[in-house]
């Protein structure tokens, strides 16, 4: 089984990178470019079939590793 | 006082803790490799400064996993000093020893400089020689050490008189939440800052500013 986890600031959390991007986007000519917050995409292949526990274990791993739940907030995909 | 320096790959400022400690305190620091799982028996525990891990998923995210912050975090449970300076503030953050994060500095330029900051609270063990309100110069070295928190966490600090070191006004060299360069645990043994205090013990290395916190770890450990 496949997942892939996004791994993005949280809203209102002051995101320099992102403000540098739409600066640069802006600069290249894509004038209708607004704000920018960039993040990560980790992807995983885990074991076993069962989603909803695949799912679990995500969340988990997200909580005590993957993520910075004090700045960062994050969405779980399983792909089959 | 006896002390030790946990070293994970990476570390670059482990060397400089240990001069200062060996200067300081006339005793040298045990060297802990981030795989041994005790401790030997110390009063201080330094995280120093560096890139643990190559800073890989996030600044200090992997050294909080490993094998001796599970000793780190008991020493510090069981009333045990702890120092953690740049890098190793942010691993204080990432094991939840201190609240708060340590994000990309503001202005995305990694920042090599002396700074001038405001000891803000002089009740602890790292800080007691130093008066009130007294100004010092430590370098910065950093890349990450925007302080977040968020507002609650931010009043709390405030409000418990946590923050220990603050930017000076008009020095805040990386857009950290209200001028906040050092904090304090609850219990007030564990202490973290991005500047670098014990690059600052010997006239030879352009200033001493930051004698005045080993002199207070040795005065509170004596």
């Amino acid at each position: 089984m496949k997942a892939r986890v996004f791994i993005t600031l949280k809203n209102g959390v002051l995101d320099p990178q992102g403000k540098a991007i739409g600066h640069a986007l802006n600069g290249l000519g894509f004038g209708s470019v607004g704000e920018v917050r960039q993040g990560k995409v980790i992807d995983l292949e885990l074991s076993g079939s069962d989603a909803e526990a695949a799912r679990t274990d995500l969340k988990a791993m997200c909580e005590k590793l993957l993520a910075n739940t004090v700045i960062e907030k994050y969405e779980i995909e399983i792909k089959q | 006082m006896k002390s030790a320096v946990i070293v994970f790959p990476a570390s670059n400022c482990d060397r400089d803790a240990k001069v200062a400690l060996e200067q300081m305190t006339g005793k040298t620091p045990a060297m802990v490799w981030h795989q041994d799982s005790e401790l030997p028996d110390v009063d201080l525990v330094v995280l120093p400064g560096g890139f643990s891990y190559g800073d890989y998923l996030r600044c200090g995210a992997m050294a909080s996993q490993s094998v001796v912050m599970r000793s780190v975090k008991a020493h510090a449970d069981k009333g045990g000093m702890v120092l953690g300076v740049c890098n190793g503030f942010q691993v204080l953050t990432e094991s939840h020893m201190l609240p708060g994060a340590l994000m990309r500095n503001a202005a995305l330029k990694f920042v090599c400089k002396p700074v001038g900051l405001e000891v803000q609270e002089t009740q602890s063990g790292f800080t007691r020689k130093y008066e009130n309100g007294q100004r010092v110069t430590f370098p910065v070295a950093h890349g990450e050490g925007s302080y977040f928190a968020d507002e609650d966490t931010l009043d709390r600090l405030e409000g418990e008189n946590r923050v220990a070191f603050r930017y000076a006004k008009g020095e805040n060299p990386n857009g950290s939440a209200r001028n906040i360069a050092g904090i304090l645990s609850e219990k007030r043994n564990v202490l973290g800052l991005m500047p670098h205090p014990e690059r600052v013990v010997d006239n030879a290395l352009g200033g001493t500013d930051g004698r005045g916190l080993f002199q207070s770890l040795i005065e509170a450990l004596s």
